[in-house]
Order: C-alpha cells, then structure tokens, then sequence
C-alpha cells in the first residue's frame, strides 16, 4: 500500500500525525505550511502536491483498469506494455486508474510527458497495443488514430487535439461524481487529496454544526440515487434527532440491478469521495461507526476500498480524533454475499447483524432504529459521493445543475442495443433522447431503437414515442418506470417485450427472499405464464385454454404483489410486467393470440416445415431433433410435428438440401396478416 | 381511541391493531403473527388493513395503535387481496388435504374456506422437497409449509434455540436445519413448540399410533399405559369432562375398551421423583456437591445441557423422569405383581411432549410413546370419542395414587413447588404452613427467583419457564450469589401444559387453564405432600427400601453425556 507523501511532515514544525491531529490538515497539504512561515517548506508542499496533482514523475501511463477494462484485456495490455517499455528501454510509469465511463471505448490509456499535455487514447487490446506504443514512443506520433481527446490541461502545444469533454459522448454529461474516476489513481490518497478530496470534510469538521451539515443536503435537495428517491437530508435529520449513545450509517453498495454498474465504477475509481461522503455523513447524524456493504462479487472494489480505508486511517482522515474535531469515526468493510434482496436497507441490516438478510416491516425506519436497534442512516454509494461537492460548493451551485424538479446529476449505465455503451453522468430532468441519442449515439447501424428499459428489475420500459420524457423521478414513475439505482437498456425491434418481461420476472423470482408470501408465490406464477406466452401452446384444449386463462391472471397477479409485499423489491417487481403491458400490449396480444412473437425472438413460438419437393428423406434432421418432434422414413418426405417441436431450428442447420424452414410466424393455416386484432382487450 | 370500521376500540399503549381489534371481537386473518410472538414478521401478508391517511396498506399485526387512527379491516379490495394472497399459497401446496393430519384442523384449509376460495387458478409447479424423518420425535413436509415463519420464530425468540432458520431464496425458500440434513442430527432439542404452533400439516409428531395399535392386537403382549400429569388437565378440553379426577378415569375405562390391560398415574411417579430428586438435594446441599442442582424432568432441558451446555451436566438432577422412573417400574418390579401369563409388557405412555418420544428411545423402558394429540387419534381409530359419559373406572394399583404434589408437575413451577414442600418435611420434621402452597413458583413468569428458610438454612431457588431466558440466565444463575440451590428449568413456556405435544393452538389462555386446573386438584387433594403417597411409601418398603439405594440408582436414576452436532 502507498503511504500518503502529502501527509508527510514537511519539516519538525509540522506536528500532524493520525495519533495528533491537526484540523488544518487538508488546507496545509494544498496551501501550507500554515502554521509556519518557511519558503524551504513552502515549495517543498507546492512541489508536492503538483507531483501528486500530476499523478507521478516523468513519462506516465495511465491505464483504465475498472472492471470493465479488465474484462476488455487490460491486465494483458499492462504485461504487454511493460515488456514494450523493456524492450525498447523507454521510461515511463504505468498507472492504473478507474473508468472515464466510456465502456465502449475500452480499453482506455492515458499518456502524459513532459512535453505533452494528458492525451487519452482508446479502443486498445491486447492485439493492437503495440501498434499504440509504437506509434508514441518509436515515431513519436502522438496524434494517431487511437487518440480519443486531451484532458483539460493543456500546454499550448497540442491544443488542436479536442478536448474529452467535447467529445460527443461526454459533451452532453455533467461530470460531478465521476469527475475524478478515470482520472486520478484510486489506490492513492495524495492524488485524490490533490484533486480536492476532503477538502469538504474539513469544512464541515470544522465550521459546521451537524444540524448545518443536515440542512445544508436538504436544501441541495440531494434524494437517495439508490432507488427510491428519499431526501437524504431529512433522513439524517430524523437520525440526527433520534437521542442515542451510538448511531451508524451505512453505505449501500450492494449493487445488484441486471445492468447497473454505477457504484462499481465509483468505488473503483475513486473510493476516497464515498469515504469522505460517509465522514460528512455521520458528523452530520453523529454516528462513530459506519460499515460499507459491498457485495463480495465486486474483488477490485473491495480491494480498493481497503486500500483507501488504510490509507484514509494512517493520514487521520479516519479515526479517533478526525480532523482534531473531536469527532471520531472509522469504517468496516463488510461483504455481502450477493443476494439482490440485501440491496434492501432493512435486509442490509439484517445481513450485517449476522443474520439472513431479509427485510422487515417498516415502520420503525432505520433511522429512528436500525443496526443493532440504533438509529441508522443507509444511503446509496452515488448518493454520499454527492454529498462532498455539495458541502464544498455550495447549495446553490449544486441546485444549478438541474434541468427540472430534482436537482443534481444521476450517472446511468447505459447498455444494450445502442452506439456508445458506458456510464454516463447527466443532469437529473435531461429528456431521456438526449441521453440516447446525443450521448449514447442511437441504435446500432440499420435498426431502430424500441424501448429503453430504466431502472432494473423495479423499473420499466418506455417507449420510443415517449422517448421526449424528462429523466426525472416523478416523470419517470408517472411511465411506470422508476430511476432505480441507473441502469438503462436500450432495446431495438429485435428484442421481444414479452421475453424482456419474462427475463425479469424469472430474475426477481430467483432472487425473492421468500419471507413473504405475495412476492415469493405471485412471482413464479407469473413466470410460469409469462413463460407459457412464448411457447407455443401444446396439448389439448384445456391446456391451451390455461394459457389463455394465464395472461387473465397477470394483471391482478402484479396489482397483488404491488399492493401487498413487505419491502420494496416485492411491490416493485411486477413492474416490468405492467409497463410492457401498458405499451407493448399488442405484442403480448400477438404471442397469445396469433402465437407469433413480433420480434422473432421468442425461439418457443418458432415452428419450422419441410418442403417437401426438396426433402431427400435423408434422415439427418429427425437425428437432431431433440424433442423428437420429426417423423419420416429413409428415403421418403419427412413431417414436422408442430406441437412437438420446441423451434430450436437445429433441424434447418442440419438439412444438407436447405428443405426446412421457419414459417414465417405463428402456426401453419393461421391468419398471419392480421397486424392488430383487436378482438380482445387484456 | 382508534376507530375499526366505524366502531369506536379502546387501545392499550403499545398495543397492535390485530390486538385491538382482537379484543373488540372484530377478527382480522392472520397466519404468521401468533400471540406470544416477541417480533411480529409481517411475512404472510394477510393481516393487512387499509388505514386512514396512509397511501399503503399496513399490516395490522406491526401496526401500533395511535389515537385517532381509522382502520377498516374487510373492505372489498382487502378480502380480494386476502384471497389471492392464499390462494397464492395453495397453488403451491400440496393437494393431499385428504390425506394430511391436519384436514380437520388445518388453519390454511379453514382460511381458505372463511375468505371464499373457490377456484384453483394456477396449476403450476409444486414443492418438491424431501420429507425429514430423521428426528425421533417430529416430521417436518417442507411441502406443505407455507413459509409463514411461525416455527423459526417460536425455535429462535422464544425458546432461543435456533435449530431451524429460512434458507434458500425465492421459491426454493423452504425451512430447515441449515447445514446439517436432519433435525436428527442438528441442534433441534425436539421440544416441538414449532409444530404445536404450525397452522399446516408441515410439522408433526413422529406418529406411534399405528405400533400401539398393533400392540394392543397382539397376544402375545399385554399393553399398559401411564398418563402424564397435564394430559387430563388438556383432555378436558376435548371430552367435556367435570373435573382431572373424571377425566383420568374416563381416559382409564375407554382406554381399556381398545385394549389396554391397566392404566398408570404418571403422578405416581412424580412423587417418586420428588423422593428422590429431594433427596439428591439435601445430599449436594450437606456435602457441598455442585450446585445449583437443575430438575431433569424435561427431556428437552435434558438435551439442551447435553448438546450445548455440556459443562453444566454435573449440576444436572441424576434421577430419570417421571415417565422414565414409570417405565422402569412397569418393566422390572409391575410383572411380579401381577399375572401377565408369560406375556411380554408393552409400555406405553401418554404424554404432553415430543420429546418424550426422543427420551423413551434414547433410555428404553417405555415402548411407545403418544403425545395429547395421538391418544385422541387413537381412539378416533376406534371409532371412540371420549366424553363425560364414557365409563369410569379406576387406575390400577401399584402406580394409581397421586399427590396434589405430583399433580402439579403439570405446570411451571410444579416441580420446584412439590420439591419444596417434601424437602421442608425431610429437613425440618414439620410442614409447610398453607399447605405448602408456594405462590413464589406459580404464574408464567420467564424467571422466578425466591429464597425460603428451610429449619435453620436459607435456601435459594430460581424456576426457569421456557428455554428462550436460558442462554443469558445460565451463567448468572450458576455464579449468583447467594448461590442458589436448586434450579427447575421447564422446557416449554408453562411447563408441560403448554407442551409440545398439546393440542395445536396459538391460544395461551388455555395453557393457563390447565394450569389452574391441576392448581385446583392439588388444592382439593387430601395429600398434598409426595412423601405422603400410600402407594409411594409402599413401593419403598417392598422394593426400594431408602431414597437413592442402590435398587433406586439402578431404576432411578441415569446419566448424561455429551452430544454434538452433525
């Protein structure tokens, strides 16, 4: 682990130790000395903290080592760099830093020299990584095709390079809780403390009362970014009010959406906000103790989390005495073992009371009696990174960067069928288009976007056509979607609303904790029908009148569950199933009516047919078959029963004359051009 | 005052609004809250009301009243979601109603019927768990359980052992004994408090109604049976009898009519028991042996000091229990007073509790053992019903005659109230005054502490009323001082009343009518004194000779080891 440079006493004047705190730490680290005057130990800080401003002496490479870039090879291209850098006797350092954010790009590598301002590079592999290197070190070509844009600081030199926020992708972000992830180097405190990090702390430590701290995030107006949208400020409030010799607050990184990586990003680009987030926090309610939940399936956020919590508690950041305010605090990993229901603030504390995390019915809230039975604060991991800046900068400015009621930024992570893949951080109220369009880069070549599906397994899916909807709590709920914790899927006309409701119920299903009994016995059944819809129907009448009886039942089902779970994720789960329903009933009406699935993606309602004037009874399909659904003597016409077959199609792969093929849609003599029955309304 | 549809209901501070409304007669469904229960789960989701000024639903079972507060309980939206919510429940329950003990007093069946389920609307997949066996006392169908919590609420907050918890997620949730395959083998301490509270046929007692029926078929054995203290005292409930007196003979003539040969007071043996649990007492108290001594009358206790408080064994009572001195009794010394013409005895006894069932096995003796439930089942299978009318007739010497004393052993306290007074008699020469009554050890309590003078020493008792205090008394009580003495510990809340193999209810005031009923016994009885049995005095001369001879050690008395899980 690296030891704090910045922390270091500059000469014996400087008394500041973990054991002997100074409350005038972080202002002397970036402006000291301050409580002697010595030019010698002047320019000694001011050195310092631009070495630690710069990230490091000399040549340097930064390299994107998030999840996602690993996942992209980049452990490889960190091997294949350092070999380069032997080979060709160059001397550079290479640095491993969080996500920009732009998971499409990936892997990302950040090149900064002396003659050069911080130019970042993308789209590298293992494969073309030598190319880059080539590029830069051997022909001194900095301006080659892997070059994406140049950081903010710039020299003069190479201002004709466009800067990364201009880039299309993060023209439109406003980067707040991100502003560091990607940038600075998360295993080490000095360059997050040379990018300002708990500056905020100190302020409130020292010339705020908690009752301040409080107000102060009310009036930003900050609510909980893990879900439900809570004020945070009226939370602490309530623990800060509730009388009790020991508090807690805990932070909620227990991210378990299907396509959310949000909080991931964040600890692994830059832990130090979410611990100086927790720091501000339980000043404010005047808890000592505070435990992050992290879920043990995040092993590089964990990892720097522990590396941050160390470093924070050798600088005095963390501890007895913070600050010499009096106030002491420290802070405890504790790993969840990825049930998505201990995303829950109830079950979380159930979970880390030693028990099995389930939730409990509230009242009474966590904050009056939560951990332990004492008052407990939960908030998300976005949501304490926003708590520095609004101390820091102020209300007003942070109530500045709104486009509608809420205000502030939300970061998303945008996925699935659309250009540009990544996290993005906007303002809240931005129309979700810009988001999809200006950002994201809209669909994929020659398709067109469907639906965007917000906020997981609680949310829902909106439209195209309602695509104008400002991203925004009240709005969003309004579409039966919720904001969630972030995730945003983007779906084109070849994704099947239906299978898209039946993947998230089957999800929720799994991961019900089974306390209670809507949630745990609604939700398989409304799998079980959601599932009969893209199948064909089989059997005999009474088994495919069930069927038809099933999509009966789905509604009062999800008004059930809604209405009568215990926690959130129960009366939130059959939401999925309600907003396709509301705008893509006609597709559910095609699966059970016409049994034809509009975006043929449902394999279940694929049925296949020989011809028979090509069919050379060679015998190969009915081997394949693996439903047995093919009948056919050697050498004659082979049949395919259509109730038997499950539309696998492994049959059309095996056919060596190319006889077999899928009808178009639906069963064979049924009316397939009959685009909108309307004969039934569910 | 809170308002519950329309009607005007006085509310107790910290009282529920299922309680409220409870006591204003107005019957909100329920399942997983049961009365008694420290932390309501609000899991089954039923008990739900719509409250005046609240956008949700709440459950009115963690609901706290508050003045002003309006509740309606049956609108028609609650009794459509009520329904929906169980029949959720049935569809994945098994369809075995027919063939399930529980199909005449099955609560889900009774819910089912009260919110008009009429249609099954999803035929989807089942449970498909396997069935635990393993335990020698219960059976658990995880099946047929409807998750509702009770039983994990009952194993953990009340009598703070543990031994089942909720695993897996979704609907793969089921409950058991976590890590280990079967209750046998796991940490259960078979008191069976879960499956006297279990509103399904998921738990239940491992049955011995089909070997008794047998038995009694058999000719070449002659079955006899012994009836434990609390049993008339629940009977009465189900027969409708007077009073225990009737009851127990009532239970002796049906019983005889489906063949039992003679029929035994357990009660007999408690005196036994006092003789000599009273006796090992003053020996530790003269000699200084470890004390405090613990009662070893609950087979659960028993288990519970072997499997986790191993230490604690010296301290635990050498003498068997009741049941287990009768079942000696009856095997080594009833055939030589009666003519069994060279029949085997089949022993069979008739119990408030699961875990006689363990214990019986465990030491032998006893053959087979019924708990309250079973022995009603028996009759049934003879087509009998017990009621006031069923013929009398007397239970049969050696072992009939019990004390008020021994009849008291039925309840909390009972032992520690029956101890005293044989120990005050046996140290002092004289008796207690009152009739020995000792209001300290009475009530349900979950700790009762007192100090008596007995002649010229003072000594300290506790009486422990279920397992849930245990954990956090043990050590206080062992290191108190004064040093206490003597130590009854009762594995059920209200002792063998509220046993597990009692009637299935979540009603605790009828564990307090059986208490008062046996209080009643002992307060008519003539003897109220256990060293007064006749009978008792006669078994010493014969056979015995002295408390803690030799003969008794052999018969009496036993030893503990301990046990592991796994």
């Amino acid at each position: 682990m690296k030891s704090s440079q910045l922390a270091t006493p500059c000469c014996g004047r400087c008394w500041h130790t973990a054991t002997n705190p100074c409350s005038q730490l972080i202002e002397c680290l970036n402006d000291g000395p301050l409580c002697h005057t010595d030019e010698r130990c002047r320019d000694e800080r001011a050195g310092r903290i631009s070495l630690a401003r710069r990230g490091g002496e000399g040549v340097l490479l930064f390299i994107g080592t998030g999840t996602c870039g690993l996942a992209n090879g980049a452990a490889r291209i960190i091997e294949k760099i350092r070999s380069f850098i032997a080979a060709n006797g160059v001397n550079a350092t290479i640095i491993e830093v969080g996500c920009v954010g732009y998971c499409q790009r990936e892997v990302f590598m950040d090149f900064l020299s002396a003659s050069s301002p911080r130019l970042s590079y993308c789209d590298i592999t293992p494969e073309n990584v030598n190319e880059l290197l080539t590029e830069i070190f051997i022909k001194g070509n900095l301006k080659n095709r892997f070059l994406l844009g140049r950081w903010d600081v710039a020299d003069g030199t190479h201002s004709d390079v466009t800067l990364l926020k201009d880039v299309p992708f993060f023209k439109r972000q406003k980067k707040v809780v991100l502003e560091n992830c990607g940038y600075i180097d998360p295993s080490s405190l000095d360059t997050a403390l040379a990018a300002g990090a708990f500056k905020a702390a100190a302020k409130a430590l020292s010339t705020m009362t908690p009752s301040e701290v409080c107000e102060t995030v009310l009036a930003a107006g900050l609510r909980g970014r893990g879900g439900a949208g809570f004020l945070t400020g009226q939370k602490w409030r309530v623990a800060l009010d509730t009388v009790s010799a020991e508090k807690y607050i805990i932070c909620n990184a227990d991210e378990g959406d299907p396509g959310a990586f949000m909080d991931r990003a964040i600890l692994e680009g830059d832990p130090f906000r979410v611990l100086e987030g927790m720091l501000i926090g339980a000043y404010a309610i005047g808890a000592t103790k505070g435990y992050i939940y992290c879920r043990a399936e995040y092993p590089l956020a964990l990892e720097r989390l522990h590396g941050a919590i160390d470093q924070c508690r050798k600088a005095g950041l963390l501890g007895h005495n913070v600050l010499d305010s009096l106030f002491s605090f420290d802070v405890t990993i504790k790993q969840g073992a990825g049930a998505f229901v201990c995303g829950e603030e109830t079950a979380i504390l159930a979970s880390i009371e030693g028990g099995r995390g389930m939730p409990r019915s509230r009242p009474p809230y966590p904050a009056v009696s939560g951990l332990h039975g004492k008052p407990t604060i939960l908030n998300n991991v976005e949501t304490l990174a926003n708590v520095p800046v609004i101390v820091e900068r102020g209300v007003e400015w942070f109530k500045g960067i709104s486009m509608g009621p809420s205000t502030g930024t939300k970061v998303f992570a945008l996925s699935g069928a659309i250009q540009n893949t990544g996290l993005v951080e906007v303002p809240i109220g931005i129309p979700l288009k810009e988001i999809i369009y200006d950002i994201g880069g809209g669909a994929l070549p020659g398709h067109r976007i469907k639906a965007v599906q917000i906020g997981g397994p609680s949310g829902g899916c909106i439209p195209e056509e309602q695509m104008d909807v400002p991203v925004d709590y009240s709005s969003l709920l309004q579409l039966g979607a919720m904001m969630g914790s972030g995730g945003m899927v983007v779906m084109d006309e070849t994704s099947c609303l239906v299978d898209v409701a039946k993947f998230f119920m089957e999800f929720i299903r799994n991961e019900s904790c089974g306390k209670c009994a809507p949630c745990r016995e609604g939700t398989i059944r409304m799998h079980e029908i959601l599932s009969s819809l893209t199948e064909k129907p089989v059997g005999f009448e009474i088994q495919r009148l069930e069927r038809f009886r099933g999509i009966l039942h789905l509604e009062e089902l999800a008004q059930t569950i809604k209405e009568t779970s215990l926690c959130g994720l129960g009366q939130s789960a059959a939401n999925p199933v309600l907003s396709t329903l509301r705008f893509f009933r006609k597709e559910y009406e095609a699966h059970i009516l016409e049994n034809r699935c509009p975006a043929g993606s449902c394999q279940g309602l694929k049925t296949f047919s020989v011809n028979a004037e090509l069919c050379s009874g060679c015998n190969l399909c009915l081997k394949k078959c693996p439903s047995e659904a093919i009948i056919g003597e050697r050498k004659q016409v082979h049949y395919i029963i259509t109730d038997r077959c499950i539309g696998c199609g492994a049959c059309a792969d095996a056919c060596p004359k190319k006889a077999i093929f899928e009808l178009p849609s639906g069963l064979p003599g049924q009316d397939r051009n009959n685009e909108n029955p309307g004969y039934l309304s569910l | 005052m809170i308002t519950i549809n329309d009607k005007q209901v006085e509310w107790i501070s910290g009282e529920t609004v299922l309680q409220a409304a409870k006591r204003a007669g107005i019957d909100i469904p329920h399942l997983c809250a049961f009365e008694g229960s420290p932390y309501p789960q609000a899991s089954c989701r039923i008990c739900l009301v719509e409250v005046e000024s609240m956008p949700r639903l709440q459950t009115s079972c963690t609901l706290i009243a508050r003045d002003g507060m309006a509740v309606r309980t049956h609108t028609p939206r609650i009794q459509r979601l009520r329904r929906h919510i169980v029949e959720l429940l049935l569809a994945s329950h098994p369809d075995d109603c027919c063939f399930c003990h529980r199909s005449r007093n099955c609560e889900l069946a009774e819910l089912a019927s009260k919110l008009g389920v009429r249609e099954r609307r999803y035929p989807g997949i089942k449970k498909t768990h396997p069935i635990d066996i393993s335990s020698p006392s219960l059976v658990r169908d995880p099946n047929k359980c409807i998750l509702c919590g009770r039983c994990v609420a009952v194993c953990h907050d009340i009598q703070a052992v543990g031994a089942i918890d909720f695993t897996g997620r979704g609907f793969e949730t089921r409950i058991d004994p976590g890590f280990y395959p079967g209750l046998n083998v796991s940490g259960c301490i078979f008191c069976g408090q879960c499956l006297r509270l279990c509103p399904t046929g998921a738990l239940t007692e491992k049955s011995h109604v089909e070997e008794v029926i047998k038995a009694l078929a058999d000719p070449k054995v002659m079955v006899v049976a012994q009836v434990a203290p609390a049993v008339p005292a629940t009977l009465i409930e189900e027969a409708g009898t007077a009073s225990i007196g009737d009851m127990l003979e009532v239970l002796s003539g049906t019983l005889r009519r489906i063949g039992f040969e003679a029929i035994f007071d357990t009660t007999f043996t408690a005196d036994l028991t006092i003789m000599e649990e009273v006796s090992e007492l003053i020996n530790r108290v003269k000699s200084g042996g470890p004390l405090p001594m613990f009662t070893s009358c609950s087979p659960g206790w028993v288990r519970y000091v072997e499997l986790y408080r191993p230490v604690l064994i010296p301290h635990v009572s050498t003498c068997k229990s009741p049941q287990q001195m009768m079942g000696a009794l009856i095997k080594e010394f009833y055939p030589k007073q009666v003519e069994t013409g060279g029949r085997r005895i089949y022993s069979v006894s008739i119990m408030p509790c699961t875990a006689k069932k363990y214990e019986a096995r465990d030491l032998g003796d006893v053959d087979a053992v019924l708990t309250t439930r079973e022995t009603v089942e028996l009759l049934a299978r003879f087509g009998i019903k017990l009621t006031p009318q069923g013929e009398k007739v007397p239970l049969d010497v050696p072992f009939a005659e019990g004390t008020g004393a021994g009849r008291i052993f039925g309840g909390t306290g009972g032992v520690m109230e029956a101890a005293i007074r044989t120990a005050h008699r046996l140290l002092t020469g004289k008796e207690l005054p009152r009739g020995g009554k000792i209001s300290e050890a009475r009530g349900l309590g979950k700790l009762k502490v007192f100090s008596l003078n007995v002649g010229n020493t003072t000594l300290n008792f506790a009486v422990i009323n279920g397992l849930g205090e245990v954990e956090t008394l043990l050590d206080s009580l062992i290191q108190q001082t004064p040093p206490l003495h003597f130590v009854e510990v009762m594995t059920c809340p209200g002792g063998c009343a509220g046993g597990g193999g009692q009637p299935y209810s979540t009603d605790t005031a009828l564990i307090k009518k059986r208490l008062s009923r046996m209080y009643e016994v002992d307060r008519k009885s003539q003897t109220r004194l256990s060293h007064e049995n006749k009978q008792v005095q006669a078994l010493y001369q014969s056979l015995l000779g002295r408390p803690l001879s030799d003969i008794s050690h052999r018969l009496l008395h036993r030893s503990y080891t301990q046990r592991y899980f796994g």
